[in-house]
């Protein structure tokens, strides 16, 4: 049953391409996003497609390396990879890419891919203090409303982004739910079919679509549960990887993981349970998303204390046996950071944890392995 | 019961076979370029219940001979404790590799670190040094403990630290200086990663380099701790994996 559901989601993915044609030969657009911090809110709103864009693979990283330094985060060289060499079709649909001053790398890769495709760049304030962040952080929001406007030919009013929230917030909750079911023990997922899942999803032109499937994915996981039906069991040990985001092609740590025996339950990162939140629906709509998008936990905002609460929470919530901490090579942001995060984990929670720094080529597979089984030795 | 445990590491293989705890007997032989043949040459006459491998060759020994493995890092610790039962943090550093690991009072690993990326700081990078300064590398600490002044060596690449190497020796520097400065290299480094690792009491230092005089004095200096030397510390991981055998056994 499983199988049927995971084959349905390749079949609406590979028709997906052309629903998004479909959608642009009709006058619409398509915008390309990289990161969490810029609502995808307002692409919708402008009856847009939002696509993410982050690059996951190894294939363009050697493009990228023309001209960008080989000592980068991969995340970095791939997504610009994609873009240079011409193979992403998302990037090809994007009429306008947005992005975010993230982290050091990503922000000056974008003033170079500017060249390729026009990038509209939001200054994301490093701090999540409401007072001092929050007012100019809400008016690059409504700067990148104008933008988007005058892009796409609609005007995106504040009855479009009130839709454009409900939805997104449903969307939102059907993956919290989805990546829910992993809470159950045993679990009736691999770490792998969820990061399947959740990549796959992302994508979808249509949203209701998307939404409808996460769902019947979850009932079809509570079935499984009550019928304790899991590839696994009671003793197989429960990990959380924490970190930078993961996605099909950068999911070897995930697969390695796997293969020595243990099960992925949960992942706090921004391809994962970073994207769990609501956006508050009470509010003024502009004001709510400024405010719920500047809250999100990634480590280039200083103080990052939103991961520790995260992690806290999910810890327990997904009563996992160890953490591994991923850190992409390069990425000065989460490499510090694990520090606190191993603290936490090794002395609030007295729980193995792992912190590996790898990119996305598979050299380093079996040095990676035997820190892995060594680690869940440990459990 | 006899048990067996095998370290097929990337420069050499171990073997040790225990009986109830006593060392029976150990072997060793260089890798090469055929693991598994030179761990089937070792064993080929040995008797034992049962055998257990570690090592980076693990995996291959296990779909070879349908042997249970472990990781080095389990193995040297188990083993540590085998020599030394108050031991709580063990350095090894082997040919091309090293690790530290800590554990708590049962023997249970509960924090590692290991550089298995470069040659920096293991024994590979001491033979490299050796030749470069015209020594035999079972003498080099030898003669580094001759120096008479302390010499920094910045690099700890191998390939920078062999240029480096070479400019001081154009430069008229003594030998036995700057190999005392590489040997202060390598526990420089050794001395970092343990004090991430574990924060105090005595270090059981295994591995190849720990027959080196000079390393094991230059750490004890640097890190002001005890140093734990087993007889054999190159065995260390094989009769770790030898104990871990004899207790996986369910027929005893
Ligand atoms: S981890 Fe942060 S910087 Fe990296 S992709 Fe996610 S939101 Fe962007
Ligand atoms: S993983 Fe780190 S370096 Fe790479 S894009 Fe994200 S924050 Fe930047």
């Amino acid at each position: 049953m499983k199988e049927e559901l995971l084959k349905k989601l390749q079949q609406i993915t590979e028709q997906n391409l052309l629903d998004i044609e479909a959608h642009k030969e009709k006058g619409n657009h398509a915008i390309g996003f990289y990161c969490l911090y810029a609502p995808t809110e307002l692409a919708v709103a402008a009856d847009a497609i939002p696509l993410p864009l982050c690059g996951t693979r190894q294939a363009p990283i050697e493009a990228a390396e023309e001209v960008l330094p080989r000592n980068l985060c991969p995340l970095i060289k791939s997504s610009y990879g994609f873009a240079a060499t011409d193979t992403c079709p998302f990037f090809k649909f994007s009429d306008i890419i947005v992005a975010d001053t993230t982290c050091d790398g990503k922000k000056k890769m974008f003033e170079i891919m500017n060249d390729i495709k026009p990038v509209h760049v939001l200054q994301l304030p490093q701090n999540q203090d409401t007072l001092i962040s929050l007012p100019p952080w809400k008016a690059e929001i409504e700067k990148l409303i104008t933008v988007l406007e005058k892009r796409t030919d609609r005007p995106i009013t504040t009855e479009k982004i009130k839709n454009a929230i409900s939805l997104m917030n449903r969307e939102r909750r059907a993956k919290k739910r989805l990546m829910d079911v992993t809470k159950a023990k045993p679990s009736p997922l691999t770490g792998m079919e969820l990061v399947e899942i959740l990549f796959k999803t992302g994508f979808f032109a249509d949203k209701e679509k998307g939404i409808d499937l996460m769902n019947e994915i979850s009932d079809l996981c509570h079935k499984l549960i009550e019928g304790r039906e899991s590839p696994y069991t009671d003793k197989t040990p429960r990990i959380l990887m924490t970190g930078v985001p993961v996605g099909l092609g950068s999911d070897k740590v995930v697969k390695v993981i796997e293969q020595c025996g243990a099960n992925v339950v949960a992942f706090e990162n921004c391809s994962g349970y970073k994207q769990t939140f609501q956006v508050d629906e009470t509010k003024d709509p502009i004001m709510a998303l400024a405010e719920q998008y500047l809250s999100i936990p990634c480590s280039v905002m200083s103080p990052n204390q939103g991961r520790m609460d995260m992690l806290k929470e999910m810890i327990t919530e997904f009563s996992v046996d160890g953490v591994v901490d991923l850190t992409w090579q390069a990425c000065h942001t989460y490499n510090i950071e694990s520090f606190h995060v191993s603290k936490l984990v090794q002395d609030t929670f007295g729980l193995p944890f792992l912190h590996l720094e790898t990119d996305y080529s598979e050299s380093d597979t079996e040095q990676l392995r035997v820190r892995i089984q060594a680690f869940l030795e440990m459990i | 019961m006899i048990s067996a445990g095998i370290d097929i590491g990337s420069r050499s293989i171990e073997i040790a076979v225990l009986e109830n705890g006593t060392i029976l007997e150990t072997r060793k032989s260089d890798t090469g370029f055929d693991p598994i043949g030179q761990a089937g040459k070792l064993l080929h006459d040995l008797k034992f219940d049962s055998i257990m491998a570690t090592g980076y060759g693990r995996t291959l020994f296990e779909i070879e001979q349908d042997a249970p493995t472990v990781t080095e890092i389990k193995a040297h610790a188990r083993g540590a404790l085998y020599f030394f039962p108050e031991a709580r943090t063990v350095l090894d550093i082997g040919g091309q590799d090293s690790k530290v690991i800590s554990m708590d009072p049962s023997g249970k690993v509960s924090r590692f670190e290991m550089n298995d990326r470069c040659a920096a700081g293991t024994g590979k990078f001491l033979e490299i040094m050796a030749t470069a300064l015209g020594f035999s590398i079972d003498t080099l600490g030898d003669e580094a403990m001759e120096a008479e002044k302390d010499l920094i060596i910045n690099s700890m690449c191998t390939v920078f630290a062999e240029s480096e190497v070479t400019s001081l020796m154009a430069r008229g520097e003594n030998p036995r200086e700057i190999a005392k400065g590489l040997h202060m290299a390598v526990v420089k480094r050794a001395a970092s990663m343990l004090r991430r690792v574990s924060a105090e009491g005595p270090v059981v230092f295994t591995g190849g380099v720990a027959n080196n005089p000079c390393i094991a004095r230059l750490l004890a200096r640097e890190i002001k701790r005890e140093i734990w030397i087993p007889d054999n510390p190159e065995m260390n991981g094989a009769v770790g994996a030898a104990l871990i055998a004899a207790e996986n056994c369910t027929f005893h």
